[in-house]
């Protein structure tokens, strides 16, 4: 069983936008999940119906076996949510609010767990200063203090780096290693491909309100992944002998590298007749290199793919 | 019933007026002396007694009910349109807590504070005339219906504001007005029979007529119509409060 199930779901906005286009996606429990896609492809509509702000205008959702809209007690007592926008309010002290989220979960009251998490966080100096005081930040600090003070098993991150300074994105990232460490399932959206690189087991990739794909991070990468083939010349060329011309190679550095790229999933690369033929032309090699594509290229192939094919 | 959640929005909201307590408690002492040196020493003296009641103590009750309702409807649509405005109803939205849960944390608290102030107002009013309660019972039973109902009146106000100007608006164009021309400061039976006529379709009318009778055991329209008007407007604000929650409108897209 999965720990949230998106089956099909349709989200129609009252002006007739179609946010959600039969998304259907399986979360399992423990892992980490990043949902990449362009700006408006439906990632915060996504999350947003996981977690009852919007209701679904067909399909079904279930977090930890309930349904979010006939059994949403269960389901959203199993969520936390740090909204991507800094949705504070501003005269209200940091332990307050933070006791508030607890409370609003149904939760009793805990200071000591709230007490570790402002920690974690760097908060605790600040927990009697009113929001209004804090830096962008400390405010966002705040936002995930609230989310975790109910201690949620699913946790939703709605671009949690985005304009964010580098300490707080490595506390950040320590903070959902020791959450996963703990079982809890985590989902970020992001802009960042580096950072779902870096940190997710698994990557979906979302546009135009449909799920494109879902996979294991490292197998999506081979899958997909294409790779060069840099050769570097000991002396330079200006164009291909007659042999390579028609091998696809591209010249880049003013002639001292050669480029090829190749799919690493077929059976023959060509990378050794290729070599065989450089040498065969009479060119002296003077180094190999190869590189894997990031997940950028294979997300960019995806997403112009789709344009394509509509 | 998720008791938690309605404790932890009662205690987020009360903290919002402890803030401001010294506001929310000099305001209505400095307005109601103020109601007392004009309508009571200026003009009450000219007026010698309305139905055997000396003239200050007969607007007591009416300028009780003044400021509960507005503060009543003030408190409760500030609390639920702030979060809106500013983005945290998102949590509201996101917890696993019914319409109920919110309205009896939010509406509770707002009629916290409107009965507080009303209290604080009969205190002051203790100061400066002579006043008997005959049924303190129903005193306090009107002055709870009353800050109940009008919170929960501001609370679906709250949640139909667009914007600050219309959160005044209503307050403003429809229940000061009413308020004021409900016998507050008057009895009915004082205007010319077709302004009784009329005042008979202002709903305020029966709320300060039965709390006056509770002070002084005389009243415009009967008891229980009085108690039949507020149980009434209750309701309907509960059922539209209900139809909000169940379609989602102005708060769940």
């Amino acid at each position: 069983m999965p720990m949230v199930q998106i089956s099909n779901v349709h989200k129609a906005f009252a002006d007739g936008f179609e946010a959600l286009k039969g998304a259907s996606l399986d979360i399992h429990e423990g892992e980490i999940l990043a949902l990449l896609g362009p700006n408006g492809a439906g990632k915060t509509t996504l999350i947003s119906t996981i977690c009852g702000i919007t209701q679904p205008t067909s399909g079904a959702i279930t977090v930890g076996g309930h349904d979010v809209v006939t059994e949403y007690r269960g389901a959203r007592s199993l969520v936390g949510l740090v909204p991507q926008e800094i949705n504070l309010e501003p005269f209200e002290r940091v332990i307050n609010t933070v006791r508030f989220s607890r409370g609003l979960f149904g939760k009793p009251k805990d200071d000591a767990l709230l007490e570790r998490i402002l920690r974690q966080l760097s908060l605790w100096d600040k927990k009697d200063n009113r929001i209004m005081e804090l830096s962008g930040g400390m405010k966002r600090r705040v936002l995930i203090a609230k989310a975790l003070a109910h201690e949620p098993r699913v946790l939703f991150l709605d671009e949690p780096t985005a304009g964010v300074d580098v300490e707080l994105r490595r506390d950040m990232w320590d903070i959902v290693a020791g959450l996963k460490e703990a079982g809890v399932t985590i989902i970020l959206t992001t802009h960042y491909i580096e950072e779902a690189e870096a940190i997710a087991d698994r990557i979906a990739v979302i546009n135009k309100g449909e799920i494109l794909l879902v996979e294991e991070k490292t197998a999506l990468m081979t899958r997909l992944g294409q790779k060069e083939l840099r050769i570097e010349l000991h002396d330079p060329v200006t164009e291909l002998p007659a042999p390579l011309a028609d091998r696809g190679l591209r010249i880049e550095e003013d002639g001292q590298v050669l480029v090829y790229t190749y799919d690493t999933t077929q059976d023959r690369t060509g990378i050794a007749t290729l070599i065989r033929e450089v040498s065969e032309a009479g060119l002296v090699l003077r180094d190999l290199q190869t590189r894997q594509n990031s997940l950028e290229d294979i997300f960019v192939g995806l997403v112009s793919k789709q344009e394509d094919a509509a | 019933m998720n008791w938690q959640a309605i404790r932890a929005i009662y205690v987020f909201e009360m903290s919002r007026f402890f803030r401001t307590l010294l506001q929310s408690f000099v305001s209505p002492v400095i307005s109601t002396s103020l109601y007392f040196v004009v309508f009571g020493a200026a003009i009450g003296s000219r007026i010698d007694q309305v139905e055997g009641v000396s003239y200050g103590a007969f607007i007591v009750p009416g300028l009780i009910m003044l400021s509960v309702m507005t503060q009543a409807i003030s408190n409760a649509s500030f609390g639920i349109y702030f979060p809106k405005f500013i983005g945290t109803i998102y949590e509201l939205l996101s917890a696993p807590i019914n319409f109920l849960e919110i309205v009896l944390g939010y509406v509770g608290a707002a009629a916290t504070k409107a009965l507080f102030i009303g209290i604080v107002i009969l205190g002051t009013s203790a100061l400066f005339v002579d006043l008997t309660i005959q049924h303190p019972v129903a005193m306090l039973l009107f002055l709870v219906l009353t800050c109940l109902s009008f919170s929960l009146f501001g609370f679906i106000i709250g949640i139909w504001a667009g914007n600050f100007e219309q959160l005044q608006l209503i307050p403003l164009l429809v229940v000061t007005p009413l308020v004021f021309l409900g016998g507050s400061f008057y009895s009915i039976s004082m205007l010319p029979p077709i302004w009784q006529t009329i005042s008979f379709f202002n709903p305020v009318v029966y709320l300060v007529s039965g709390f006056r009778w509770s002070f002084f055991g005389l009243a415009d329209v009967p008891i229980a119509l009085s108690l039949l008007a507020i149980a009434g407007f209750t309701m309907l604000c509960l059922g539209i409060i209900w139809w909000i929650f169940k379609t989602g409108w102005r708060i769940r897209q």
